[in-house]
């Protein structure tokens, strides 16, 4: 009995150092360098291996294999084998080239090499007697030695299926072929189809098992918009962010994993310069404006005057010669205009001067990460001091709210790396998803530096309004609940609200629910 | 003149390339009594050929001459099948006894 206890120690203790080996020897990462690919996989794919991208048609499974390789040659001067079952060599260099990959060009210098496996049409073909892939194994291995591949990609196995069906010599011949690529000490890439979305890893159930690592990639209607994410399943035991993460491909960009692309940089100091928000009182509210680098969120009912509020924020910054940029969904540029001269603010006479961009736009247009790439861009551009989205809610009916908190992230990361003083405007509750919103916007106030509120609220017959900076981070604010006016010169702020019963708040949804997080 | 000329392209020394290419060798041997030519190809040793050809699967014999050229995948074991895929004159005598037999 004692022994066979001490035995079981042994073997426990055993165990235990072995783990402990294996963690120790921390699995080697290649960087594929696809925007926020990395930092989803904890630094890359694990180097040196095979890892095989299954995914439906249309799921991105080429854009990865491509963008792999040109990458590697972009960021890391890593040179890589193409090798291409179903499009053409010459279809997939012009097919890419509007991302700026200068495919022929890295031929020329040795840095890309193609295996060219597609199916040559008319081609006779007979099949008598037992095969192998042993030449398709020999040129990979030529061409890698030919440059000095470190990376090869595969695109796609589904055409080799598709054109051997013995599935059996298959199996065998992956197995051969990945561990000939393990052999070279080359990290591939392999893509492999899917039938359905949710519906096995791969087409003919038997690529998973013969590779160690395994990433799927989704497209999805959700609430009819297509949704990207991409999945890392299995990793050969390596670490790796786990769950779907949102991505697009950007006609310039490529794939692009949000919010992860835009985390995980440096972080920059905070500011302490504070900057005018254009309506007097308000600043004093906040303790003498906003921080440089603070994300604002305003919210309120339809027609409190948050739009007001941001064309003052406009004006505040082209009046000290800051540059701003503006995306105003659901309004035309006529009527932006129109409101604005309304106010006496000339944006027109702002773009001349090169201190405003305007965007105008419907978001039903683009997806939600199309719409977060599209801002990114512009502000990488036009390099504003200022950045108005008005309204955040309009991006709520094209996305997931998920999606939308994504966004936000994302978005956050790349104003604050920027010192952008940033407004965000959103209605309270949303008209199509009221049940998701309160939630959402409560976790968006949580992503945020700096909270404001505005509501109506009902005396004496009269319906009145009333602001409120519910959060202003590393900063004392008024905690009052003041009363707004607005006239011809824009908006005042004026004594904290007194009243003599709760207030009925109106086109807040919920009828007394007051000033609460809930409700922003 | 011979009029005929194969190139097969091989993995390395295996039992499926020498079973490959006396397969081929028998048949041709039969069927072509005017001569042909066969360049047996290792891709092993000159990947670039398999390359140039866009070759896949081993063993893979090719008819060069005369055009078009035939493609046959395979050990190619089933010689009535390899006559017909390469377009070879005349039948192979097991052939001929086959259609007898099924005939009578």
């Amino acid at each position: 009995m004692r022994e066979a206890n001490a035995e079981r120690r042994r073997a426990e203790a055993e165990a235990e150092t072995r783990r402990a080996e294996a963690e120790a020897e921390s699995i080697e990462r290649t960087a594929t360098g696809i925007n926020g690919f990395d930092q989803m996989a904890m630094g890359g794919l694990p180097a040196g291996r095979p890892t095989l991208v299954t995914g439906t048609t249309g799921s991105g499974k080429t854009v990865f294999a491509v963008e792999f390789l040109a990458r590697g040659i972009e960021k890391y001067d890593q040179p890589g084998v193409f090798v291409t079952f179903e499009e053409a060599p010459a279809e997939i260099r012009r097919n890419f080239a509007s991302l700026g990959f200068p495919i022929e060009q890295w031929e020329a210098e040795g840095k890309w090499a193609f295996v060219d496996a597609a199916d040559s049409e008319g081609e006779e073909r007979f099949v008598i007697g037992a095969y192998d892939f042993g030449a398709m194994t020999a040129r990979i291995e030529h061409a890698a030695r030919r440059i000095g591949a470190t990376r090869v990609a595969m695109d796609s196995l589904g055409a080799v299926f598709a054109r051997f069906a013995d599935t059996g010599i298959i199996r065998r011949e992956i197995h051969r072929l990945t561990s000939a690529l393990t052999a070279l000490d080359v990290t591939s890439v392999i893509t492999a189809e899917r039938n359905g979305e949710y519906d096995g890893v791969s087409r003919y159930d038997v690529e998973e098992f013969v590779v160690d690592n395994v990433i799927i990639l989704r497209n999805v209607l959700v609430q009819e918009r297509r949704r990207r994410t991409v999945e890392i399943v299995k990793f050969r035991g390596a670490v790796h962010r786990t769950g779907e993460w949102l991505f697009t491909i950007d006609p310039s960009d490529g794939f692009v994993v949000i919010p992860l692309a835009f985390l995980g940089s440096a972080p920059v100091p905070s500011s302490t310069t504070r900057v005018c928000s254009g309506t007097p009182g308000l600043d004093e509210m906040c303790g003498g404006g906003f921080y440089q680098d603070a994300v604002v969120l305003l919210s309120g009912p339809s027609g409190v005057g948050k739009t007001l509020s941001s064309l003052k924020f406009l004006e505040a910054g082209a009046a000290a010669g800051d540059r701003c940029l503006a995306f105003a969904f659901d309004e035309t540029r006529a009527q932006v205009l129109r409101g604005s001269a309304g106010w006496g603010i000339d944006l027109k006479d702002m773009e001349e001067r090169g201190l405003l961009r305007l965007v105008c736009d419907y978001p039903e247009v683009a997806s939600l990460e199309d719409y977060f790439i599209r801002i990114r861009r512009a502000v990488v551009e036009f390099e504003p001091q200022r950045l108005v989205i008005d309204t955040l809610s309009a991006l709520e009916r094209i996305g997931t709210p998920r999606a939308l908190l994504d966004l936000v992230i994302a978005l956050g990361a790349v104003v604050r790396q920027r010192r952008i003083t940033t407004l965000l405007t959103s209605v309270p509750i949303s008209r199509v998803a009221a049940v998701q919103t309160p939630s959402v916007a409560r976790e968006l106030s949580s992503l945020t530096d700096v909270t404001i509120a505005m509501r109506y609220y009902q005396t004496a017959g009269a319906v009145q309004r009333a602001i409120a900076v519910l959060q202003n981070r590393a900063s004392a604010h008024d905690a009052a609940m003041r009363n707004v006016t607005i006239d011809a010169e824009g908006m005042h702020i004026g004594d904290p609200v007194v009243l003599l019963d709760s207030p009925d708040t109106v086109g807040m949804g919920r009828p007394g629910s007051g000033f609460t997080g809930d409700d922003l | 003149m011979t009029g005929y000329a194969f190139r097969l392209y091989v993995a390395g020394e295996s039992e499926r390339s020498s079973a490959a290419e006396a397969n081929l060798r028998a048949l041709a041997g039969a069927l072509l009594p005017g001569g042909y030519e066969l360049d047996v190809v290792d891709v092993m040793a000159q990947p670039e050929l398999a390359e140039e050809q866009r070759i896949l699967a081993t063993p893979t014999v090719v008819r060069l001459v005369p055009l078009p050229q035939l493609r046959v995948i395979g050990d190619l074991s089933d010689p009535p099948r390899v006559a017909n895929a390469l377009g070879l004159p005349g039948e192979l005598q097991e052939a001929r006894k086959e259609k007898e037999a099924g005939g009578a």
